[in-house]
């Protein structure tokens, strides 16, 4: 019997930062893709301008990728949760 | 202690003693949903608190969207509800009386609290109650020390840190690729993300935090010798913890919601959004290997992390302090107060011990609601600028020029 499952412990560090800082960050990056283009280029020195969709096809697809890519790990995500959380339950004691 | 030695010579399904077990079972069944309304609206910030405080969603929206969450998490895992039931306290030494205790511990608690706007946490109320209660009729030998340490307490000094590091990391990244955006579509962009991610940490509460009721009632039925030790949540205690959180989660605790969206760290969207990501990946993953831990003390963590990953941002380390005290006091408070619950009804006796200690419950619930309206907090004036009180003071309108 050991205090602290430093397996867990790693596992939720590691897995964690994936998840909860690199799929923020793949959100930006779509963001910042998306807002490429015409649109904000022709705005630009307007501090002030609220472009989120630039107008660029190729920043677009780049977006929808980001997109796609995040929330199918979201889905993957719950159906794990779900799997590990529902074990069998332990036999009564005789 | 031999006068509990002599309560489990009682004989269990004797006709007299069955019936008096089933009154006190539906009365503990009862204040079980009770803490989990609580617990509910006790939590209702830890997901929302930071789009309410962004305007990413209006704040009767963000309950609204929360409480649905929670229900369907309540239904997404069963881990943290087995270690509940048995991992923590010896389920032959536990009567439905040391249940009732317990709750009572946890409820008042969590009250207290509230009342506060202290955002602590609703699961160590909870652990701390039943652990109190237990030691009061058992004695040391009926808690289980390691389950409780290595499933409890070490989550409970781990997560924030590690919650806080990611949103740290999360919240750097986030400003770093977005640098190029200019303020408004940055903000504007992330308020969107930010919804995602706040649903993800509803989600992530219901599997967390509705499980610890379903343990505490699962305890109660073994307790009462209608299911075996070591059995599951059957389906009815599922649904009615679900329903009862995500009830509570829709009412909104509007004074937690203020101090976690404006007291900690005045908050970006783009910094609620790393905020929340972290809460919830911390939280799915703990979940998934039982651990019960706070997902006040990550949504905690998370927002303190947020704000020393954001070059310039002031964190309010005085707020951020009065949290941590609280929460180093909530489990043996809670204990305490379960331990002289217990007290209470073992020296009155049997079912009326019970009834007496749960009159006694309303009546601390009556005088906490009431002190509550002297300083209402609601989702009219949740955003308030933040001047050092939960309680947003009266701004005198600025006189007409």
């Amino acid at each position: 019997m050991s205090w602290i499952n430093l397996t867990a412990l790693w596992k939720i560090l590691v897995f964690g930062l994936i998840a909860g800082a690199g799929l923020p960050a793949l959100f930006a990056t779509g963001l910042f893709s998306l807002s490429r283009g015409p649109k904000t280029a022709a705005a630009a020195g307007d501090a002030e301008a609220d472009i989120v969709v630039g107008g660029s096809v190729a920043g677009m697809v780049l977006a929808a990728i980001c997109f796609l890519i995040i929330l199918a790990a979201i889905g993957w995500g719950i159906y794990e949760v779900y799997q590990i959380g529902h074990p069998a339950p332990t036999p009564p004691a005789k | 202690m031999p006068f509990v030695r002599l309560s489990t010579l009682l004989p269990r399904d004797g006709n007299a003693g069955r019936v008096g077990n089933d009154v006190v079972l539906v009365l503990v069944v009862i204040t079980a949903l009770g803490f989990d309304f609580t617990n509910g609206f006790h939590d209702t910030g830890n997901a929302m608190a930071t789009s309410i405080a962004t305007g990413a969603l209006g704040p009767r929206t963000a309950v609204a969207i929360s409480g649905v969450l929670n229900l369907v998490g309540a239904f997404l895992s069963l881990a943290v509800a087995a270690t509940i039931a048995s991992g923590l306290v010896d389920t032959n030494l536990v009567t439905l009386t040391v249940v009732a205790a317990g709750l009572i511990g946890g409820i008042i608690w969590n009250l207290l609290t509230w009342l506060l706007g202290i955002p602590s946490s609703s699961s160590h109320a909870l652990i701390g109650g039943v652990i109190g209660s237990t030691l009061a009729a058992a004695g040391g030998h009926a808690v289980k020390w390691h389950g409780l340490v290595s499933k409890v307490v070490l989550p409970a000094c781990l997560s924030p840190i590690i919650a806080g590091l990611v949103a740290a990391i999360g919240t750097w990244l986030l400003y770093r690729i977005s640098r190029n955006l200019t303020h408004a579509a940055r903000n504007h962009g992330f308020r969107i993300g930010q919804i995602g991610s706040a649903c993800m940490v509803s989600l992530a509460h219901g599997t967390n935090d509705a499980q610890k009721t379903m343990g505490v009632i699962t305890l109660a039925l073994i307790a009462n010798g209608t299911l075996h030790s070591g059995a599951n949540a059957p389906f009815w205690v599922i649904l009615t913890c679900a329903l009862a959180i995500s009830i509570g989660t829709y009412v909104g605790g509007w004074r937690v919601i203020r101090t976690l969206g404006k007291g900690l760290v005045e908050i970006e969207s783009p910094q609620g959004m790393a905020a929340e990501s972290a809460s919830a990946a911390v939280i799915l993953l703990s979940a998934s290997f039982g651990y019960s831990l706070s997902t006040t003390h990550v949504a905690t963590g998370s927002i303190i992390g947020t704000g020393i990953g954001k070059k310039g941002a002031e964190v309010r380390w005085g707020v951020a302090g009065r949290m941590a005290t609280a929460w180093v006091f909530t489990l043996p408070s809670a204990a305490v107060v379960g331990a002289a619950a217990y007290a209470l009804a073992h020296a009155i006796g049997g079912t009326p011990g019970v009834i007496v200690d749960l009159v006694i419950l309303l009546a601390v619930v009556g005088v906490i609601y009431w002190r509550s309206r002297g300083s209402k907090v609601d989702h009219n004036n949740v955003n308030d600028e933040w001047t050092g009180s939960v309680a947003p003071t009266e701004q005198p309108e600025p006189a007409a020029a």
